[in-house]
């Protein structure tokens, strides 16, 4: 019979090397009594072995992490469980990943229960400032935990807090931070902590930050238990902010609405109002207006009013279904990877400017998983948006439209026959104009190999055609661009 | 007679109380090793927690309750007789830092009322996280409102601070914003929030160099929506949710159930807040987020578009889909279990590593902490059935609490 006694300082090193020791005499775990500090055993024990034995030891990082933590807990087990564990590590690798493995469990638990009472450390230790000769200031802390956590848990004060001096004494030892170093000492009295004028601030701030229309009181005594309130300043302040909270909520029901203080009035007419013209007189008066559009049910779920951008005095249109997913984000049209193809065709077959825009304003989805599947607008909702095509046609007066896809061709013409016999032809649009039918851009990214190459030459032919139309054609029909001169 | 810090607080403090958000998790890992003070990253820490059952984490106060907007929900609306005050932001940086020093606080959580413009209010808001991040060196969390309607550059070097940004919605319907905060705009909040998600996107890209772009709020977005202050049902209020997790990527939106108000607004009712619907609100966007659920099979399970109160959203659910039950937990896949009520994300983790190791049977299941009480119904091991107990009547009676007779007066 072994016996192996943990100091309180320095445990995690002390089992470690203990375990390594025995394991390599190959010493079964029922061998073996651990004890902490002084603990006295009733049976003599033979000492340790005093050099290693024949064995191979070998561990892994996840255990010794694990070992490093549960080693901490105050019950009798921690040391014993982890050598039966370790002890089995050596044939059986993988008895310890399994959760529902009992020993497994049972350390996990053990584990736990530490990092729970290490986070609680971390939350709940308050410091008072301590007076400092130096030019570092000095804080002081007192705190109980119910596990030997005081090596395990305070380095996270030492990365928190390193620009100042502090101290934090427990029952089982007191760690030190003094000019970037930390070290741990012997347990001592509790320290005479001075009072701190930040204090009563925390408690004004505790007080005030509760909301006595909501008590929850079981959910605030699980989350901090009442062990740890006799050195926690503001649980002091807990009763009589439950005694009030009955008769404040009382109040704020028995209160009548007030009459609203007189510089209210004065304040809310200031406001800018935003005004919604009846009939736009400019592009920016309706951009205006659209950014404000509920004609139909898809504003809600969309971002914004996606706009029509470009030159505004182009002999060129270009008409698109709605805007995308990056359309939506952004508040512009065409900047997704269909914009970007289509920007691309259009700098191949050398467009000029041109305003381009689209059908339907508003982003039309459905939220599935992580992301935002398009969803073809339906024949009402395109019709319903025509008012702002109608607008942006009537300030711009192209002498060429390029309707992008069906949406768009049905938009402009009405006509909502299929897209194949169409393309390349030319159409009259509900205004009169001439609309030049062809493929969206997105249609093409959704075709695979030589598909996909066909229709984008075919888009590129059209924008060509396009082109070519309004530079055979250099009567502007657009009088406001005329009459400026470009 | 001017306010001592100390008033201010109250005022300031009492104030923010309506406000959800607390978290102070999930941004990058920094220390005060190489100078300043405080660190971050890793799960945040709640420091103290109030008799209303939630955390403090953050400083959380208002810079001003002043405001001259008129939001019938809102205590500090221009039209409320409430007591005013105003932090100046030297105020609020001492009061973070000496607060953070004391181990009290994991940061600042800094929301304002809107005084003279949005841009005045979002440049003073920015400038209290400047003044710590660079003067102070301060590396704990911060947590910023912004104000939909300031200009975009002060977002953005907001965002340069600030660990998380948020802009709440409010309200899960336009047509309630619009009636209730006459002077906000829904399509403003939603693109405020699609600039700080395309922001976020853009910083993580790098250059043609090689170089990454700055940090941008590295915690990302949050928002909160208040629940029961206007007539939306929870289909309503989870649809908006999903609309804003899948749009604009938010880590988290916080439900709050509304509660009274002193001097309330005659447009509002003052009853006792619906707590338990926001509790309900939370496990249903749980799963959403991580348990592959759609708003359509949660909410559909009641005609009302309300969820269950008396049971848990993903036992409703399983109740009214129990042709999909019992479940074998020694074959069923990943998403499958992740549906059986009492198997939480964990336990199917544990499911799952424990199935390598050999067959599992129910004591296994124990061991391993699963909720048997409530998934025995719906599970089936090499030594447990559940026999008739899946499709009996009286399932849901085993769950949901005893029916009470309902006054009759």
């Amino acid at each position: 019979m072994y016996r192996a006694s943990l100091p309180e300082l320095g445990f995690f090193e002390a089992w470690r090397d203990a375990a390594r020791r025995l394991l390599s005499h190959a010493v079964p775990p029922y061998q073996i009594e651990w004890g902490r500090g002084e603990d006295a055993s009733l049976f003599p024990a033979d000492p340790l072995p005093e050099a290693d034995g024949p064995h191979a030891v070998t561990s892994t990082k996840e255990f010794l992490s694990l070992a490093r933590t549960a080693l901490c807990h105050s019950g009798t087990e921690a040391p014993t469980l982890l050598y039966q564990a370790l002890h089995r590590h050596q044939t059986n690798r993988r008895a310890l990943a399994n959760p529902a493995d009992p020993v497994a469990r049972k350390l996990s638990v053990l584990q736990k229960a530490v990092r729970r009472d290490i986070h609680k450390m971390h939350a709940f230790v308050r410091f008072r400032e301590l007076p400092t000769k130096g030019n570092r200031r000095s804080f002081g802390a007192w705190f109980e935990p119910d596990h030997h956590i005081l090596e395990t848990g305070t380095p996270f004060f030492a990365k928190r807090f390193a620009d100042m001096d502090w101290m934090i004494a427990t029952p089982q030892g007191v760690a030190r931070f003094e000019d970037g170093t930390q070290t741990f000492h012997p347990p001592a009295d509790r320290p005479d902590l001075p009072e701190d004028a930040s204090e009563a601030l925390w408690g004004t701030y505790f007080a005030n930050i509760f909301n006595p229309a909501r008590l929850h009181l079981q959910a605030m005594r699980s989350e901090m238990p009442l062990k740890y309130w006799k050195n926690l300043p503001e649980t002091d302040l807990i009763p009589g902010m439950l005694a009030d909270a009955e008769a404040r909520v009382e109040k704020m029901r028995a209160a009548m609405p007030t009459e609203a203080p007189a510089h209210a009035e004065r304040i809310l007419s200031r406001l800018p109002q935003p005004k919604v013209p009846d009939m736009p007189d400019s592009m920016d008066e309706a951009r205006a207006a659209a950014m404000q559009c509920q004609r139909c049910g898809l504003c809600e779920a969309a971002t914004q009013t996606v706009w029509g951008r470009g030159d505004a005095k182009a002999d060129l249109m270009i008409v698109g279904e709605q805007p995308g997913d990056a359309e939506d984000l952004a508040g512009k049209p065409f900047v997704g990877p269909a914009g970007q193809l289509l920007t691309t065709l259009m700098d191949e077959a050398d467009v000029g400017d041109s305003w381009m825009t689209n059908a339907v304003k508003h982003f039309k989805f459905r939220p599935t998983g992580k992301r935002r599947m398009h969803q073809n607008p339906d024949p009402h909702e395109i019709d319903h948006c025509r008012w702002w095509l109608d607008l942006e046609r009537r300030f711009v007066q192209p002498t060429l439209t390029v309707a992008l896809g069906g949406s768009a061709a049905y938009a402009l013409t009405g006509n909502d026959a299929p897209m194949k016999a169409r393309r390349g032809q030319v159409e009259t649009a509900h205004d009169g104009g001439a609309v030049l039918v062809t493929w969206h851009p997105s249609y093409i990214l959704r075709l695979d190999g030589s598909a996909s190459t066909a229709a984008r030459s075919e888009l590129r032919d059209d924008l060509a055609a396009a082109a070519e139309v309004i530079r055979s054609n250099p009567v502007h029909a657009n009088p406001a661009a005329a009459t400026s001169g470009t | 007679m001017r306010k001592s810090l100390s008033d201010k607080l109250a005022i300031l403090a009492d104030a923010a109380k309506y406000d959800a958000s607390c978290a102070s998790s999930g941004t990058t890992r920094r220390d005060s090793r190489n100078g300043g003070i405080g660190s971050a990253g890793g799960s945040g820490i709640c420091h103290a927690y109030t008799p209303d059952g939630r955390c403090i984490s953050l400083l959380k106060i208002l810079m001003t309750n002043f405001c001259i907007y008129d939001c019938a929900y809102c205590i500090n609306r221009v039209s409320s007789g409430v007591e005013r005050a105003r932090f100046t932001p030297e105020e609020v940086v001492t009061l973070t830092l000496e607060f953070y020093r004391r181990n009290y606080i994991e940061g600042l959580f800094l929301s304002s009322g809107i005084i003279k413009s949005p841009d005045d209010t979002m440049a003073d808001i920015t400038r209290i996280a400047r003044m710590l991040r660079q003067d102070h060196g301060f590396k704990g969390y911060i947590h910023l409102k912004t104000i939909p309607e300031a200009s975009q550059e002060l977002i953005d070097e907001a965002g340069r601070y600030a660990d998380r940004l948020s802009v709440n919605i409010e309200l899960p319907k336009d047509d309630s914003t619009r009636t209730l905060a006459p002077q906000k705009r829904p399509e403003t909040i939603r693109a405020a929030m699609a600039s700080v998600r395309l922001k976020q996107q853009a910083s993580k890209e790098r250059s043609h160099t090689g170089k990454r772009a700055p940090k941008f709020a590295p915690a990302g977005q949050s928002t909160q929506m208040i629940v029961g202050a206007d007539g939306s049902n929870d289909k309503a209020i989870l649809t908006t949710s999903s609309r804003l997790y899948t749009g604009y990527k938010l880590r988290r939106v916080y439900y709050s159930a509304f509660s009274p108000i002193p001097d309330s607004s005659a447009m509002l009712p003052l009853i006792k807040p619906p707590l338990v619907r926001e509790h309900r609100l939370y496990q249903a966007d749980w799963l959403l987020r991580f348990y592959g659920f759609d708003v359509d099979e949660i909410t559909d399970v009641a005609p009302s578009g309300n969820l269950d109160l008396d049971i848990d959203p993903k036992l409703a659910w399983a109740l009214a889909h129990r042709g999909q039950f019992p479940v074998d937990v020694n074959r069923a896949g990943r998403d499958v279990l992740l549906r059986v009520p009492g198997f939480g994300s964990k336990t199917v983790n544990r499911i799952l590593a424990a199935r390598r190791s050999g067959v599992l049977r129910y004591a296994d299941l124990l061991r391993i902490g699963a909720r048997m009480g409530m998934a025995k119904s719906f599970i089936t091991t090499p030594d447990w059935s559940p026999a008739g107990l899946t499709d009996s009547v009286d399932l849901r009676a085993r769950f949901a609490p005893a029916p009470e007779q309902l006054s009759l007066f």
